[in-house]
């Protein structure tokens, strides 16, 4: 039994912090024992029960536990979405570079099955923690509690939550971060936007990477552009190459403006 | 195929409050889902029809409520019905929405014996 949100342990999903003890984690459902002390007798005729839950109540009320916990250390904590290959792990570790001694960073990787991504994390000397989700598409909010849990993250640093490669339903699941970044490439369709509205809609900022391939590749960056301003007009769009380092310093300036908004706060 | 997870989440609300109204069988159980939801439906029949074997589910007869997408047009005020988020007012052209409605997915009612 997990002593924070009441879970059983046993299940599917990993947690591994790099370099130290690892435990395996259940895919569970949260019980809430009742007691019966309300004095009826169990009649049986039907009875409606109104019940107007949210379906997502269970993720949502765990991703504002993680809100909180962020807001209380002033963590910034961003969740990375994309397709797979579209160059996720890249811009981190080019940023942890980077920014080495300029910013404090954590990352918690997200992937299905291996941990290749936390150990090109782990090469560059941040912390990281790898969630495995086995069958699980995304990440959602119980599997990031528990990954802080192990991780502890400094106050006051930048929380990179890498999600797994995939545009569909991590859309769905709030971690709890302050802002969802989505990356697309240029090695992608243009009309990527519109296929997968939902997460560009809830997204603040969207990366367009590669763009060291654009002579090569019939990618319309004015297109995409448009495209994604048509499913969200308020989305922010830097365009990158995490090979040449062309563009890079805007994502750092748009990172360090979002740190010191929030050590104003 | 997150539609797994989402019908996992609405047994375990079903459960529970079947439980809480000390009912043993769930025979009807009634859904809000929007056209915006993020629900792909085919991949939930899919879902529904793998999860529910078993479960307190299994024999309750479902309802579904589509949830139509409405929008308000922050340029113009117009209110009008959308299929997607990326849909343009149909009176200016503009694409600065409010969604009003459209991303319902929630457990409406159950009725129980
Ligand atoms: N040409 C080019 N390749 C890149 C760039 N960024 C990443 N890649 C390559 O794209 C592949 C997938 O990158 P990765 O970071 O693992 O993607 P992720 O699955 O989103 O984490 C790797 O082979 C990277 O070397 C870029 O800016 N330009
Ligand atoms: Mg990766
Ligand atoms: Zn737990
Ligand atoms: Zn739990
Ligand atoms: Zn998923
Ligand atoms: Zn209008």
């Amino acid at each position: 039994m997990c002593a924070t949100c009441g879970c059983d342990s046993g299940g599917s999903t990993a947690i591994h912090h790099l370099g130290e003890h690892e435990h395996t984690h259940g895919a569970h459902s949260h019980s809430h024992s009742h007691s019966h002390d309300h004095g009826h007798s169990h009649a049986s005729s039907k009875t409606i029960v109104d019940v107007e839950q949210d379906v997502l109540h269970q993720n949502n009320l765990l991703a504002q536990r993680n809100r909180g916990y962020f807001d209380a250390k002033n963590i910034l904590a961003l969740n990375l979405v994309s397709s797979p290959g579209s160059g996720k792990t890249s811009l981190l570790e080019r940023t942890l570079k980077d920014l080495k001694g300029e910013l404090e960073f954590a990352v918690i990787e997200g992937d299905q099955q291996t941990t290749n991504d936390a150990d090109r994390i782990h090469a560059t000397g941040t912390k990281v923690t790898q969630i495995n989700t086995g069958k699980g598409c995304h990440l959602d909010s119980h599997m990031v509690l528990h990954a802080l849990q192990g991780m502890k993250p400094k106050d006051n640093s930048v929380l990179f939550i890498e999600n797994v490669g995939n545009l569909v339903c991590p859309a769905m699941f709030d971690l709890g971060e302050k802002e969802r970044v989505v990356i697309i490439s240029v090695t992608e369709g243009d009309d990527k936007p519109l296929k997968y509205p939902d997460m560009f809609h809830s997204s603040t900022l969207c990366i367009v990477n590669k763009i060291d391939l654009l002579p090569y590749v019939p990618f319309d960056m004015e297109k995409v552009k448009a495209n994604a301003k048509k499913v969200n007009p308020a989305l922010e769009i830097l365009e990158v190459s995490c090979t040449s380092g062309e563009g890079l310093q805007t994502w750092y300036n748009w990172l360090k403006s979002r740190v010191a908004v929030s050590e104003l706060i | 195929m997150h539609e797994l997870s989402i019908v996992m989440s609405i047994i375990d609300i079903a459960k529970q409050q079947a439980d809480r109204a000390c009912a043993t069988i769930i025979d009807e159980i009634e859904l809000d889902i929007g056209t915006l939801s993020g629900i792909e439906m085919d991949s939930f029949e899919f879902a529904w029809k793998q999860a529910v074997r078993g479960s307190v589910l299994e024999g309750a007869v479902r309802k579904i409520n589509t949830i139509e997408a409405k929008a308000r047009c922050l340029d113009c005020d117009a209110v009008f019905s959308i299929h997607h988020y990326f849909d343009p007012c149909p009176v200016c052209g503009e694409h600065l929405l409010d969604i009003l409605s459209g991303k319902e997915l929630k457990v409406k009612s159950l009725v129980v014996s």
